[in-house]
């Protein structure tokens, strides 16, 4: 058993680590650099109760120190690595600290894609990843302000609703023809255009945004059709990239992704990688790889590598999943719905209460998107990590319950 | 600050002030107490935060709503004491609760 474990990064997949590898029984040393000032906290509630001033600081930040210090871990939250020297098994800090390791956790993350067009460097253009960042945004969201949003995925939505509920008008720029485009089926799409159009805000579809205007502060958003968007600010949020190059130029495998196998293990065996920087395989999903961006993500890839490091058995993978929160609807999505050959709509949408399930050729449930349907998002959790096959028609059918439709899959 | 005493599957007693106005899985959470997981963090997505109330406390936590209702349905052992911890806001009135965990939350 190793004696000196590192983890880099400092949020909730490092520790998720930490608390494992504790509760796995490892006492030797334990060592957390993270790169904010801040203890490690939840980035979910940043576009959601964070944002909209419900919850503060304290309640976002995932532990008080003192279970740190209970946990005898070594904190240190302004130690961002910028080198990895594998022969001699240390991490070098951009002040010049050292430590060693028998074995490394790299748990560094995800950074926000930047706007690539003129002007999006203007005050008023903001981003959302970080505690710092939510600041930013909460303190120019002010009631009657114009709030464009750039990107109709989960968390330009997030922030439209909480936006909305603040009093601003919103306007949401989507490049795709539908928001969501990449991560739902076109009814999930309609439900939250629907819903956010209801809400008043504006959403525009097909649209290329060309340029933020303005001379200091954010005055419009510039389209290729021509027209303006007026804006006193601008949320961008059009995806995120993984913080993996201290592990690409200490040449491990990280095309998109730092790799690993299913223990978390990269192609470094003393080294580990979890989280957003990681790019594991899939294993419900036959031989596919891929990023996961979610907080079961990170907390699972944790455990598995605290239990590989640890020589204890692998824990169970369950189905990947993520939830997201606007105005009165909860979001919950089982599965990875790519490769499914057909779908099956459950319940009615104009009842904000329904499920979409994705199935693959020979009926096998492969992802279930469920709008206000605990339900159905836990039955098809459970289903899609047993690989189990439903019928079409009792799906559909709202007099069979989901229990018993699970009980048959 | 409200007292909850929050004991194991295995018995174990850990008596916590919890602030008014925050949850009894984040008092749990926050002082390592262990049986908790809470993997969504309070949104009511995960159920892994499942606690059983002690009878004569049930009442005055008031009554689950119906996400949680139905995410607790599915929840493993589940009675009519079952709650998600991350569902109920420490108040004046629930000083000195008292909650059981279950044996796991997966
Ligand atoms: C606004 C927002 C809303 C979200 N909502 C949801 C949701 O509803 N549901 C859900 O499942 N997921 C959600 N997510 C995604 C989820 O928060 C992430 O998948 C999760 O935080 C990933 O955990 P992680 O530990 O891999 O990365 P992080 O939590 O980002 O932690 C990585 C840490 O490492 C630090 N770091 C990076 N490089 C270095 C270095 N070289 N040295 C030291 N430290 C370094 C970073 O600064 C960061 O603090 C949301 C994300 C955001 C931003
Ligand atoms: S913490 Fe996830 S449901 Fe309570």
């Amino acid at each position: 058993m190793p004696s000196r474990i590192v983890i880099v990064g400092a949020g909730q997949a490092a520790t998720q680590a930490a608390t494992s590898l504790r509760a796995g029984g490892y006492d030797g040393h334990l060592v957390l650099l993270g790169n904010e000032g801040l203890l490690p906290y939840q980035r979910p509630p940043l576009s959601k109760a964070y944002l909209s001033g419900a919850m503060g600081l304290d309640r976002v930040v995932l532990k008080p120190m003192e279970a740190w210090d209970e946990d005898k871990v070594e904190v240190h939250l302004d130690a961002e690595v910028t080198a990895l020297d594998r022969q001699a098994k240390s991490v070098t800090t951009r002040d010049g600290q050292t430590f060693v390791y028998d074995a490394l956790i790299l748990a560094t993350g995800s950074r926000v894609r930047a706007l690539p067009c003129p002007g999006a460097d203007l005050q008023g253009v903001h981003y959302l990843r970080s505690i710092a960042d939510a600041d930013g945004l909460g303190q120019d969201m002010q009631s009657g302000k114009r709030l464009v949003v750039i990107g109709g995925g989960y968390i330009g939505l997030e922030v439209a609703a909480v936006a909305r509920k603040a009093g601003l008008e919103v306007t949401i720029l989507e490049a795709a023809p539908r928001v969501l485009a990449r991560v739902a089926p076109p009814v999930i799409s309609d439900f939250f255009q629907t819903l956010h159009r209801d809400a008043g805000v504006t959403i525009l579809t097909d649209v290329k945004v060309t340029a933020i205007e303005g001379t200091d502060c954010v005055a419009g958003v510039a389209l290729a059709d021509g027209r303006t968007i007026p804006a006193d600010l601008v949320l961008v949020g059009i995806g995120i990239i993984p913080n993996a190059e201290v592990a690409r130029e200490a040449g491990l495998k990280a095309e998109d992704g730092i790799e690993t196998d299913v223990d978390a293990r990269t192609s470094d065996p003393a080294i580990f990688a979890i989280g957003d920087c990681a790019s594991r395989p899939l294993v419900h999903y036959g031989q596919r790889r891929g990023r996961l961006e979610s907080v079961h993500n990170a907390l699972e890839q944790a455990k598995l590598a605290a239990a590989a490091i640890l020589g204890l058995p692998r824990p169970v993978e369950e189905a990947p999943w993520f939830w997201s929160d606007q105005y009165d609807i909860k979001l919950q999505i089982a599965g990875l719905s790519t490769g499914a050959t057909y779908s099956v709509v459950r319940g009615d949408p104009s009842q904000k209460r329904f499920a979409v399930f994705h199935l693959d050729a020979d009926n096998r449930l492969l992802a279930v998107d469920a709008i206000n349907a605990p339900p159905e998002f836990i039955v098809g959790k459970q289903v899609i990590a047993r690989h189990g096959q439903l019928a079409p028609a009792r799906l559909a059918d709202m007099s069979v319950s989901m229990k018993e439709i699970g009980a048959g899959a | 600050m409200a007292k909850v005493t929050y004991i194991e599957h295995s018995g174990t007693e850990h008596v916590i002030e919890v602030p008014v106005g925050t949850t009894i899985m984040e008092g749990a959470v926050k002082n390592r107490v262990p049986g908790i997981d809470a993997d969504c963090g309070g949104a009511c997505a995960c159920a892994t935060c499942h606690v059983f109330v002690d009878a004569a406390w049930i009442e005055k936590t008031g009554k689950p709503g119906s996400m949680e209702e139905s995410m607790l349905d599915f929840a493993e052992g589940v009675t009519p004491l079952s709650r998600l911890s991350c569902q109920i806001s420490m108040t004046a009135e629930l000083d000195g609760i008292v909650v059981r965990l279950p044996a796991a939350q997966h």
